[in-house]
């Protein structure tokens, strides 16, 4: 990584017996929107948090813009802008007064009204932050944090727990944050944010970064099958899906047949003779491209949210 | 500098957003006073001087009360995390607290001393600069008390027992409310070591007998050497995360900000001046007012 902004080696950070992080290491380059997906209680957030300088590390290494977290104290606060997972603001401050608080703090300052605007508050402007709905608090947790211009972001599950408009929304942002060459670094458990949103994603779980790459190259490495899922109209004998031709993995949820295939065209052939020949029906078809929670399940055998 | 004053003007935004910040820094204590003046001065000058020291300290006191637990508020709701990713020290934090408190203090205690003096007929203004200085000092070192009950403490519930606790002392082994010459002669040498008592004395000497400056020196080197301990105390054991817990040594810790109030204490037990000086006070009020208040032979 020749302009790597944020460095992690070999990073170590326990809370008593409970090891969060174990040896993790990684590298973002400038620009690029990176993320950490994994389940709840991955390590993502005691990751990122160790980068924004809120916890210690208990052994290895952080750079962030070739500064130590720990020790560069307001000369790092400057360059970074952070959103927490679990954070607030006095309730009486209202939505204008937060922006400028923290803008105040601050060498560099972004132009209130201007982020009022992109984070689509300036009918809120006025409002006490008590009075706020989840998505417009996220949304200020999102101005408050570029009031600085930072070079780098860090976005702890920035969308949890939102509806899915909000998410969206949110996701624009995010997108806008990339077409501005910030540095992202987002921590989620939804595949599709990481899907859509990273350039690059690092898959941790229990503390360690099992995979790391491009959505694409992770797909690729996995398996590589693709998920086809069919309904039936009378059920059939156990196993004889799985003696399909390509057919790697096939199993029943709820009258549903999940195959794994990784020679769909073949699959999907030999399916219909079979069917045929038990004089069955296919009731419906669908197939999907492999996800990042299918790398995920190849790699733990377990779902991202079990 | 900078940081700690647009702290300081966000915090006076808040507290004036606050019903419960004129319940209990305006209301409770103009009540306190016409209810005093009314039962207790009966239209005497030198009687309602006396009051007026007592409600002024009831007023700078109660930065105690306010400042612990806002600043446990902050904490418990995660809002000192989001400050301590901006460049942001504690001390600014701490330092914002006890300076709007003191912006916020100033205007209800010359509002206390105007209607004294205009209302209820006060017959001189006291000692002004006296009372000027000690309420500085005051507002700030009881607000840095409260902010070192804050430091130490893990739950709001566990800084609302121990406020109560201390605000108790405070109340009524001070002077505060209850005059120390009520007390027995062993009570009223306890009383010697409360930092309440040199922040009721000193007020109650300035509103009263006029004392000038050099005659409060004690009571403004406590409340000093009080309000930079406390601030010290609690500089070094702010905590910004909610999850993040006191050891149990901090509470020790919260114990060197009375070492002043323990020094003056065993000085004040020696020379026995103060205590003979507020019983004297006491007593040539006693007589100006004789047949309404008791009295202490």
């Amino acid at each position: 990584m020749g302009n790597a902004i944020i460095q992690v080696v070999d990073l170590y950070k326990n809370y008593g017996a409970v090891q969060a992080v174990c040896g993790v290491s990684f590298s973002v380059e400038a620009g690029e929107v990176f993320g950490l997906l994994g389940p709840n209680g991955a390590g993502k957030t005691s990751t990122v948090e160790i980068l924004e300088g809120l916890r210690t590390l208990d052994s290895g290494s952080v750079r962030v813009c070739g500064l130590d977290p720990q020790k560069s104290g307001n000369e790092f606060k400057q360059n970074v802008g952070a959103v927490l997972q679990s954070t607030s603001l006095p309730d009486k401050l209202r939505v204008k007064e937060a922006i400028e608080l923290f803008a105040n703090f601050y060498e560099r300052r972004a132009d209130t009204d201007k982020l009022l605007k992109q984070f689509q508050l300036e009918e809120k402007q006025s409002a006490f932050y008590n009075h706020l709905s989840g998505g417009q608090e996220q949304r200020l947790a999102l101005a408050t944090a570029l009031v600085n211009d930072p070079q780098v972001v860090f976005l702890d599950e920035p969308t949890a727990g939102l509806d899915p408009q909000v998410r969206r929304e949110i996701y624009d942002i995010i997108e806008q944050l990339r077409r501005e060459k910030k540095t992202v670094l987002l921590t989620t458990h939804y595949i599709e944010e990481a899907e859509r949103l990273c350039d690059r994603v690092a898959i941790v779980d229990h503390g360690k970064v099992i995979a790391i790459g491009t959505p694409r190259e992770l797909k690729h490495n996995a398996a590589g099958t693709t998920r086809i899922e069919v309904r039936l109209a009378r059920p059939l004998v156990n196993g004889v899906l799985s003696h399909l031709e390509g057919v790697a993995d096939s199993r029943e949820f709820d009258g549903t047949y999940v195959l794994h295939s990784v020679q769909p065209p073949q699959t999907i052939v030999a399916l219909v003779k079979q069917l045929q020949q038990d004089n069955n029906e296919l009731q419906s078809l669908e197939m999907f491209s492999p996800s990042l929670e299918d790398v995920f399940i190849e790699l733990t055998g377990r779902r991202l949210r079990e | 500098m900078s940081t700690t004053w647009t702290l300081t003007k966000m915090r006076m935004r808040l507290a004036v957003r606050n019903r419960a910040f004129f319940f209990f820094s305006l209301f409770m204590p103009f009540l306190f006073l016409f209810g005093a003046v009314i039962f207790f001065a009966k239209g005497s000058g030198g009687w309602i001087a006396y009051i007026l020291g007592v409600i002024l300290t009831l007023t700078v006191m109660g930065s105690f009360w306010g400042l612990s637990v806002q600043l446990v508020t902050f904490r418990e709701h995660g809002v000192l995390r989001r400050f301590r990713l901006a460049p942001v020290s504690a001390s600014a934090m701490l330092a914002s607290s006890i300076i709007s408190n003191y912006f916020l203090t100033l205007p209800i205690v010359v509002i206390e001393i105007i209607v004294c003096r205009y209302a209820f007929h006060l017959r001189s203004w006291g000692n002004l600069w006296g009372i000027f200085v000690l309420v500085t000092l005051g507002s700030a070192a009881f607000a840095a008390f409260g902010l070192t009950i804050a430091s130490v403490t893990n739950t709001m519930q566990e800084t609302q027992m121990i406020n109560n606790l201390i605000w108790m002392g405070f109340l009524f082994l001070s002077g505060a409310t209850i005059p120390l010459a009520f007390f027995p002669g062993w009570l009223q040498r306890v009383a010697l070591f409360i930092p309440a008592t040199y922040l009721a004395t000193g007020l109650e000497f300035s509103a009263t007998n006029q004392a000038g400056l050099t005659e409060i020196v004690t009571d403004l080197v406590a409340l000093a050497i009080g309000l930079w301990l406390a601030f010290e105390v609690s500089r070094q054991l702010f905590r910004w995360e909610p999850e993040a817990k006191a050891p149990r040594r901090a509470k020790l810790w919260a114990v060197a900000a009375l070492v002043p109030f323990i020094v003056f204490g065993i000085w004040e037990n020696y020379t026995g001046t103060r205590l003979k000086e507020m019983n004297q006070n006491y007593h040539a009020l006693s007589s100006e007012m004789a047949g309404f208040l008791p009295t202490r032979k």
